[in-house]
Parts: structure tokens; sequence; C-alpha cells
């Protein structure tokens, strides 16, 4: 159970903020520099390379999503410093510059006229010197109200709603009286609870904030779709779980809310929240491109209800596992983090299932890895909002 | 044994939460909201996770889980026979 005494031990970075991991981050701003990147992932042993798909010939509004998701990465206080590289260094100066805001050691490299060979070996020194000076960052003690944690649950099923999203909402609700800041977001997997939501919105501001993403995305797929997406929400997975219909995915997913936070605000896809509370993210359901973006947002530690058994991870936010089905709990046992499944044989409640939640979120903020760590699912998936130019 | 779990008293369905039930089978289930019982027989065979209608329901009405709509009947459902994709239907999009 956590008080106002519970405290636990976390990385204080030079921005005030609180990291429970301490990575230093290669980070390539776009598909050309994956290469160079991984090539000092392999020179410096513990260093961590994020390679991905994206970042050329993008423009407007998605090339802003691609520097916010990029520099955020960079800024999570899980990273104690980065190092950048990029095909323009004009470019790498800009997301350098953005995570430079935050205080922390980061420096950044142009492939163009230096080639691979050169650029790999001035970043592999740099990245050397950065790792050595982050084994040497002491943890402290800190308070819940320093702790973000982020919740998106994936591979759902009835059992989601019955047990492990609802053990996220009560743990939720417990950490929402101690400053806590958190968010949900998903936004076509409300679909069917979006007036449940709109009832939590603390405010009407909030509420018609919340309203008009909501109504956004319902247009973008009516514009696009094709049939009643019953192919795609739910998924496939999702049917062979039981769910049968949006709606029905859409108020199990709710249960992660719990029953008393309110929505303090909606954000747009890594944005940064203002202050402690819950606030709404309008985000795609897809497990890793929303998890990459909470990280980019800055949250630290993510709850992960699972049905069927998603096996997501992120390479910068822990990712704890739980569910309530014992078929997933029992074939999947490696990916879980928490076997909720006593709540459906009433062998078990709530309370006690948001407790034991809340036990190993400490754990894994005090340095236990998660199961998604242990196996390393790094799964880092940037969010294209349009073609490229 | 529970072998399903209905989560409100309005709902028309409720939720297998073990596996390898049979047809013919009889069922006890967990009404969540008020924590009473009800006896249902199996008309199917449900895999885990599956649902069950808990009240005889009609082609066209709502389904109701959670207390609230979560799509319609495309075919009359008996109580105790699976309800699934294949007669139940989102209203949306």
């Amino acid at each position: 159970m956590i008080s106002a005494k519970t405290r636990f031990q976390g990385y204080r970075r030079e921005n005030g903020r609180v990291g429970v991991r301490n990575h230093v981050l290669i980070l390539p701003v776009d598909d050309l520099s994956n290469a160079a990147a991984e090539a000092v992932a392999n020179n410096v042993k513990g260093v961590l390379a994020i390679p991905h798909p994206y970042g050329r010939l993008q423009f407007g509004a998605d090339l802003d999503l691609h520097f916010r998701t990029l520099i955020g990465a960079g800024s999570n206080p899980n990273v104690a410093a980065v190092v950048v590289i990029c095909i323009e260094e004009g470019l790498a100066k800009r997301v350098v510059d953005g995570i430079a805001k935050t205080g922390k050691p980061v420096t950044g490299f142009g492939i163009e006229l230096n080639g691979d060979h050169s650029t790999i070996m001035r970043a592999s020194k740099v990245a050397k010197e950065y790792l050595q000076w982050a084994s040497e960052r002491n943890k402290e003690e800190c308070q819940l109200s320093d702790l973000w944690v982020s919740t998106k649950c994936g591979e759902s099923d009835t059992t989601s709603g019955c047990g492990s999203n609802p053990t996220v909402g009560n743990a939720f609700d417990k950490l929402e009286p101690f400053g806590v800041t958190m968010c949900f977001g998903e936004t076509t997997e409300i679909t069917g609870g979006e007036n449940i939501v709109a009832d939590r919105c603390a405010t009407p501001e909030v509420r018609e904030q919340w309203m008009r993403v909501f109504n956004r995305y319902q247009e973008v797929i009516n514009r696009h779709k094709t049939n009643d997406l019953s192919d795609s929400q739910p998924t496939k997975g999702n049917i062979a779980g039981g769910l049968t219909t949006i709606e029905e995915k859409a108020l199990g997913n709710i249960q992660k809310i719990g029953k008393k936070c309110k929505v303090i605000g909606v954000m747009d896809k890594a944005e940064t929240p203002t202050r402690p509370g819950l606030w709404f993210m309008d985000s795609s359901s897809a497990a890793a491109e929303m998890v990459t973006l909470c990280a980019a947002s800055g949250y630290v530690v993510h709850f992960f209800p699972t049905g069927q058994g998603n096996v997501i991870g992120n390479p910068i936010l822990p990712v704890i596992k739980l569910t309530a089905n014992p078929r997933t709990s029992r074939t999947m046992s490696e990916h879980i983090d928490l076997d909720v499944s006593g709540l459906l044989q009433r062998q078990k409640n709530m309370d006690q299932c948001g407790d034991e939640l809340l036990e190993v979120m400490l754990r894994t903020c005090n340095g236990r890895l998660t199961c998604a760590e242990a196996l390393g699912h790094r799964e880092f998936v940037l969010t294209r909002l349009y073609e490229s130019a | 044994m529970i072998h399903f779990l209905v989560h409100d008293k309005k709902d028309s369905v409720g939720v297998i939460v073990v596996e390898g039930i049979k047809a013919g089978q009889e069922l006890t289930g967990w009404l969540m909201e008020d924590d009473s019982t009800l006896k249902v027989k199996a008309l199917n065979d449900i895999p885990i996770g599956h649902k069950l209608a808990t009240r005889a329901i009609r082609s066209g009405d709502t389904v109701i889980k959670y207390g609230f709509d979560i799509g319609k009947a495309v075919a009359d459902i008996k109580v105790g026979e699976h309800a699934h994709v294949h007669n139940v239907k989102t209203k949306r999009w």
C-alpha cells in the first residue's frame, strides 16, 4: 500500500525530473543513420541505439511530430546522455538543441562530408565518455510526485476489461492523490465509451478538447474506411479472445482510468504534460506507437495490461505487463510481470491487485528489470501523420 | 468454481473465464455488481474469454455489457448460447 511516506530510488536529472533508468542513447535522426548508430552501440558496450525507419522528406505537422518524438525520447529522464547521428548535420543540431534544453549531455554528428567510418569513430569516443560519466550518476530518494506513469493495453480480450484494466484503474486512483503525472490515450479505442470519458473530464474546456480529438479521428475513419473496421478494430487477436465489437473493447479499455481520476488535460502526440494528474494523449492504439509517444512525452514507467499476450517493450520506458487471462499467464509466463487471474475466480479483489501492481511498479522504479527489458523488447515506433514528400 | 462473469445487472451477456466449457454443461456465474451468483446451461462449446447470453436476445436488440450498449444482435440468441461476431455487430462506422 502506498502512502505519503512512500519513496523510491531514482536518478534526478539536471532539469529536476526523475528517471528510473540510466540509458545513454545513440539516436539516429533518420533511416540512413541507423547503421552508424548501431555501429556505435556495437563499439561501446552498454549504450543503446534506437533505430527506426523514418526521417526523410517529411514536412509540416508530420515532420514536427518526428522531431518532437526524437527530442522527447532524448529528453526523457530515463536517459542520462545522448549521441545524435543524422545524415545532415543541420538536422542533427535541431535535435541536439531540443535535448540540450534539459541540461543533459548531448552531442550531434552529421555523416555527409565525413562518411560512416569517421562519424562512427568520433561518435563512439563521445559515447564512451558519456557511458562512463552516466555510470557514476547516483540514485537518490524520490517521492511519488516525482513519478510519471503512462498506460496502454494491448492484445486485449474480455479478461482485460474484467481484470487487468481495472487493476490499472485501481492503481491510478491510488496514485492520483500523491501528485503523480499519468496518461492514457488510444483515441479510436474509446469508441462507444466516449461519453464516459467526457463525463470524467475535469472542466468543460477539457471535455470540449476531448470531444474534438475524438470526433476528428472518427472523421479520419469515415474518410478512409472500406468496411466497418471489423478486421482492424477489434483486431483478429481481440476477436480470438472473445471481444466482439469496438464498443465492447472500448468499455473494457477505459477501465484503466479507474473510478475516481478526472481527466485534467488533453495532449497532442508526444507533447509534455504541464502538471500532475491524469492526461489524455491523442494517439494511435497500436502498442509500440503509443508507448513510444508516452516515452517521448516524458513518462518513465508504463502499465501494460494484456489479454491474449502482447509482448511489446520500449527502449526507454520500462513496460510492466499484467494479465488476468489464466491461459496467457500459463502459456506466456516469461512476458508477464503480474498475474491477476485470481480476480476472475474471486480469489483476490481489485484493491489487492491494485496494490500488487503498485508494488511491482516501485520495484521496477528501484531497478528491477521488467520481462520486456529482460527479453530485449525495444520497439521504438514513430507515428506518421501522412505520406512523405 | 466460477465459469463466467457478469459485470452489471443490466447486462445480457457474461464472459467465460475458464477453459474447456462444453455444450450442455451447467455453469455458475458471478454477477460482480452485487456479488450474487447465477446459473446458466451452455448451449455450445465456448472458449475462455468468449461470451454467452445470460438473457434471451432477439435479432435487432441492443446487447448490454458493463451496463452499456456494445452493439446489436443480428440473429436471435438463446440463453446459454455463444454470443460473438457471428450474431453480434457494432453499431459504429
